[in-house]
């Protein structure tokens, strides 16, 4: 069995608005975008903040609200927006056999605690049981629930009702990418027709920065176009971003239009020996070129913006036949690992909708302004900050 | 489920396992038939204070236990090596398809945010970012979810993607269904599948401890874990491995591998009643035991023995023996149903491969493991929990059931060989 899959609902938030209709207006408007980057709060950081949410829209009990922390308050809405698009929100039967496949990072920690802790062991002796005390009495157990990244998903079954089945998948930009793969594969083998696929990150928070200091990726103000950094080139971006992927029968037996075709989706892990990315990618194309006539369409590129991968993207990209015009997305809205693969389909949706990929956002890089921006198939790539390399390709259906 | 390519037995031809108890298949089951223990005093860090000071840790491995990602990396590590080299399958480093991973979630660990700080006698986040600049792999591998995936792909060189996952205390069985679905549908003839969890430290036993949910049994640590007793008063957290190599039975045979037993069915349905908690009406497991039933293409006659969640929390055992009532009706009384955790404690997120791993054993061995410290029968628990003593029986078809955390459960049908 071979069946194609369709998207059906798409929910959308970060830094460039809520929604699709508000994602491709900011992009299309570079003073704006750049307007919403913020250079003060995470100083001497940039980050992408995610816009104000009326989380009652989507998270309508308080208590629900409560239970969460903005990580899991964004992907929880953005699957709301996604279920009510496809017409599944609040249609019992349908959720009862919807299957969740969820991408998401660690939650926000007790930002105070910790404090406490690190302010406290100055006065303390090495390794004794002090630490033990000041956790019993500083903890919370709800904040251990909006921790750990499998309550992602359990929060979103509570609040949908989605309960068909629950996946959670780790891992920094592969966990999103195989959450898409695999209810692609899925939905094409015969082993489900109806997914509810997404992820999460929230930038604009100190621990979740620290996650990624170490490795010396970040990127501090000034910020310059994101083909054109150094190592440290990484801006973070919050971002909720969620899908619904149907079998064709499924979604026209319910009267349900598509948003778009989801052809093709291809995963892989290279050691990152320089030119290894490069293999797994070209490797990727060959095998999805015959769908676009062997002409590659214009791109959206999940660079994270670091060095020396995003440079070696670029050469990739650049090269590839028919040179495609491409658009480095994380230079707008950040990069958001877990949710960023799923986020530049969501923003491919929209270029379809349109017929044209939005403006260059780096105006002096010529594979943003060598042109061919009518888009009736679109490219998404995601070549990881440390591991893993994905081509996708996502078309309109006439 | 729709389609066509559910329904196939996906062979297994390599175990390996790593408890509390010892390393190795054959040790561990040595000492799980036997009845005993390997739940012990913590003494990698102070317990004062604490109000659980006991746990199925592991303590024999030669490296840091309080770094989560480098110790699970390693549990896992020994347990792959283990199942391929039993398996026999590919040749070393290059595991001929895909990997499936459940693995505990990483954070930045304690020693590590305390170093950071020490550099510069910080206390706040802000201060540590300023000092935290540098340019250490081995920091960010430790740090990120992704990382003991790619130190394992290394180690391995398993093909496409490895998906690492957690659905909580069902991450372990979540990991053979990816498995089982990847070799149904084509994706690849073979598939290692991995659950592993090295997460005893002070601040997730005190989270879990703060949640209510652990024995605070301390006196005597090989008797705290009571599953289905009246006096079950919290499960024990534990640290493990295990890993099976699955494969296309066809294939399998085609090399001549041993095939050790078959995964017939896999069934998986989420709760949206509360974070913590079951739904009262039992449904969510239910329909989760009767969705590996179908997607086995078996009656509920056909299962000849349970390897429970049987965690020992009021909660669980209540609810899971209400289940199976609800599922098998009058037999639910005559099916023998054993908790692993009785002897390993709750290993969490490898609890469900651990736990198959054992469950392809009992069909091996057709012995069943205890629900050891079994003493006080709870009244409203009317099963055949094979108190304290492994009996040895004719089992054909094993359910192993993993419910977890956030709603999320999953079942196995192990059939033997």
């Amino acid at each position: 069995m071979k069946r194609d899959v369709w998207i059906t609902g798409c929910g959308l938030i970060s830094a460039l608005g809520e929604g699709r209709a508000a994602s491709w207006a900011t992009l299309n408007d570079p003073a704006a975008w750049h307007a919403r980057m913020d250079s003060q709060k995470l100083a001497p950081h940039t980050i992408h903040p995610m816009v104000p949410l009326e989380l009652g829209r989507y998270i309508p009990r308080p208590g629900d609200q409560r239970a969460m922390g903005p990580l899991m308050h964004y992907g929880c809405y953005a699957a709301g927006m996604a279920l009510a698009e496809a017409g599944v929100a609040g249609n019992q039967e349908l959720l009862a056999r919807t299957h969740m496949i969820v991408a998401a990072p660690g939650g926000e920690r007790d930002l105070a605690v910790d404090e406490q802790i690190l302010a406290a062991r100055l006065t303390k002796p090495n390794n004794v049981g002090w630490l033990n005390e000041m956790m019993l009495t500083g903890l919370r157990p709800t904040l251990f629930l909006a921790q750990l990244p499998n309550l992602f998903a359990g929060n979103i079954s509570i609040v949908h009702g989605v309960s068909g089945s629950s996946r959670t998948f780790m891992g920094e930009e592969s966990a999103g990418v195989d959450a898409v793969r695999i209810a692609w594969e899925k939905i094409a083998a015969g082993q489900g027709d109806l997914f509810l696929v997404g992820g999460a990150f929230s930038a604009d928070r100190p621990e979740m920065l620290l996650m990624f200091e170490p490795y010396g990726l970040l990127r501090q103000t000034p910020v310059p176009d994101l083909w054109h950094r150094p190592r440290a080139g990484m801006t973070l971006g919050s971002v909720g971003a969620f899908l619904v992927m149907e079998a064709p029968e499924h979604a026209e037996a319910r009267g349900i239009k598509p948003l778009a075709r989801l052809s093709a989706v291809r995963a892989a892990h290279s050691n990152r020996a320089a030119g290894a990315a490069t293999a797994k990618a070209a490797e990727q194309w060959a095998g999805i070129a015959d769908l676009a006539g062997g002409k590659a369409p214009p791109v959206l590129s999940g660079a994270c913006g670091g060095a020396p991968i995003t440079a070696e993207e670029h050469e990739f990209l650049a090269g590839l036949p028919g040179a495609p015009s491409v658009r480095g997305t994380a230079g707008a809205l950040g990069h958001s690992m877990e949710a960023s693969f799923l986020a530049n389909l969501g923003l491919a949706i929209t270029s379809l909708e349109q017929g044209r990929l939005f403006g260059p956002l780096a105006p002096e890089e010529p594979i943003e302004t060598r042109g061919g921006d009518d888009a009736e198939k679109i490219l998404v790539t995601s070549w990881g900050h440390y591991r893993g390399e994905a081509l996708a390709m996502i078309e309109r259906i006439a | 489920m729709t389609g066509s390519t559910s329904g196939k037995p996906i062979a297994v031809t390599g175990i390996g396992i790593l408890t509390s108890l010892g390393e190795g298949k054959a040790e561990n089951w040595r000492r799980l038939s036997a009845g005993e223990s390997g739940i012990h005093r913590l003494t990698r860090f102070p317990i004062e204070s604490l109000r659980t000071t006991i746990g199925g840790s592991v303590d024999y491995l030669p490296l840091d236990p309080l770094d989560t990602s480098n110790f699970s990396f390693e549990m896992a590590r020994r347990a792959a090596q283990e199942a391929i080299e039993e398996s026999g399958v590919g040749s070393p480093g290059a595991f001929p398809g895909e990997m499936f991973l459940a693995a505990p979630p990483i954070d930045l660990e304690w020693s590590r945010r305390m170093g950071l700080a020490d550099r510069g006698g910080a206390t706040r986040y802000p201060e540590i970012l300023d000092i935290a600049t540098e340019d250490s792999e081995e920091i960010h591998l430790a740090t990120i979810n992704g990382g003991i995936a790619a130190r394992l792909m290394a180690e391995f060189g398993p093909q496409g993607s490895p998906i690492t996952l957690s659905t909580a205390c069902a991450s372990g069985a979540s990991a053979i269904q990816l498995g089982v679905e990847a070799i149904r549908r084509g994706a690849c003839d073979t598939a290692l599948c991995i659950g592993t969890d090295g997460s005893i430290q002070p601040e997730a036993l005190i989270r879990f401890s703060l949640l209510s949910a652990l024995s605070m049994a301390n006196e005597d640590p090989a008797k705290a874990a009571k599953p289905f007793s009246k006096n079950r008063d919290g499960f024990v957290m534990a640290e493990g491995a295990a890993a099976l190599v699955l494969e296309d039975p066809d294939k399998a045979r085609d090399r001549g591998a041993k095939i050790l037993a078959y995964i017939l069915g896999c069934g998986e349905a989420a709760d949206t009643f509360h974070r913590t908690r079951s739904n009262p009406s039992g449904a969510a497991m239910v329909r989760c035991m009767r969705e590996a039933l179908f997607d086995a293409g078996l009656a509920i006659e056909d299962v000849d023995y349970i390897n429970a969640h049987g965690t020992g929390t009021p909660e669980n055992d209540k609810m899971e023996s209400f289940g199976i009532q609800q599922l098998f009706g009058d037999r639910a009384t005559q099916i023998p149903i054993s908790s692993n955790k009785s002897m390993i404690g709750h290993t969490l997120t490898a609890a469900g491969a651990v736990e198959a791993a054992f469950s392809i054993l009992t069909l091996n061995n057709q012995l069943l493991p205890p629900t050891i410290n079994h003493h006080q029968p709870d009244p409203s628990i009317p099963l055949d929990v094979v108190p304290n003593k492994a009996r040895p029986a004719k089992p054909r078809t094993v359910l192993s059931n993993s419910f977890g955390f956030g709603g999320q459960n999953v079942s196995l049908l192990v059939g033997a060989a």
